[in-house]
């Protein structure tokens, strides 16, 4: 007799690297980007469905295919979650201290730099004729 | 930086300015505002001495171990003082264009 398709692997190995791939779509909202919970969620039910695809394969195998796949995909997928989770709590929070960075109530230091368009840019020229400047430094685009 | 382009108005209406400053070269901020549709300067600080200057500079963190700023924001009255700081310590964690605005708001009430 053929052997059932294992949906279930296969559908979670897909939501888990929907999970991954993701990253880049839900930063762009705070609200999913400080903590990356739609990622994380997505890992979840993936590895979820595949656990729940594993337990067919050895538990009925005459039923259902996927008892190497399966484990392969598995492993990939909690490997995918590992690293993941690597990233997100440990190497994003390595941020240096600044703790000489101007602290409140100090005077900003002064600059020049220049713009997009080569102008050259000071604090000063921001400053006249504004009440305040918001100065956002960023890791850049590259 | 996107959630501060579509708030600009609210900056715009009270006179602040909104700077963003990075390692990037003009050529580099010219194309990537134009791409996502920003209106205020991207400035290039390609030696990071500017960023150094404010202690947010993040070494070795950019491609091939160059030296890029870490994300930190700040806001600066008319007097250069400074008002408001935010120095995360989450990479993926910046401020809200609506937590500055409130700041620079309660810095109105209070005259202070």
């Amino acid at each position: 007799m053929k052997r059932k398709w294992n949906w279930s692997i296969w559908l979670g190995f897909v939501v888990v690297l929907a999970g991954l791939f993701s990253y880049g779509f839900f930063a762009r909202y705070p609200i999913t980007r400080d903590f990356p919970w739609a990622n994380l969620s997505l890992l979840g039910i993936g590895v979820a469905l595949l656990i729940v695809g594993l337990f067919r394969a050895f538990g009925r195998p005459q039923l259902y295919r996927g008892k190497i796949f399966g484990s392969i995909f598995t492993a990939i997928a909690l490997f995918l979650f590992a690293f993941f989770s690597y990233e997100i709590f440990y190497v994003l929070r390595q941020v240096p201290l600044s703790a000489h960075a101007p602290r409140l109530g100090e005077k900003a230091p002064d600059f020049m730099l220049l713009d997009q368009n080569e102008q050259p840019v000071g604090l000063g020229d921001l400053l006249s004729g504004s009440q305040a400047v918001v100065l956002i430094f960023y890791r850049g685009f590259w | 930086m996107r959630s501060f382009q579509q708030k600009l108005s609210e900056f715009d209406a009270r006179g602040i300015r909104v700077v963003g400053i990075s390692v990037d070269p003009p050529h580099v901020n010219r194309r990537q505002s134009k791409k996502l549709g920003y209106t205020f300067p991207l400035l290039s600080d390609a030696k990071a001495e500017v960023i150094r200057r404010y202690d947010v500079l993040h070494h070795a963190a950019g491609p091939k171990g160059a030296d890029i700023a870490r994300p930190a924001e700040f806001l600066i009255d008319s007097s250069r003082i400074v008002r408001w700081v935010n120095l995360t310590d989450n990479i993926a964690v910046r401020a809200r264009p609506e937590q500055i605005l409130s700041a620079f708001n309660q810095i109105e009430v209070t005259g202070q």
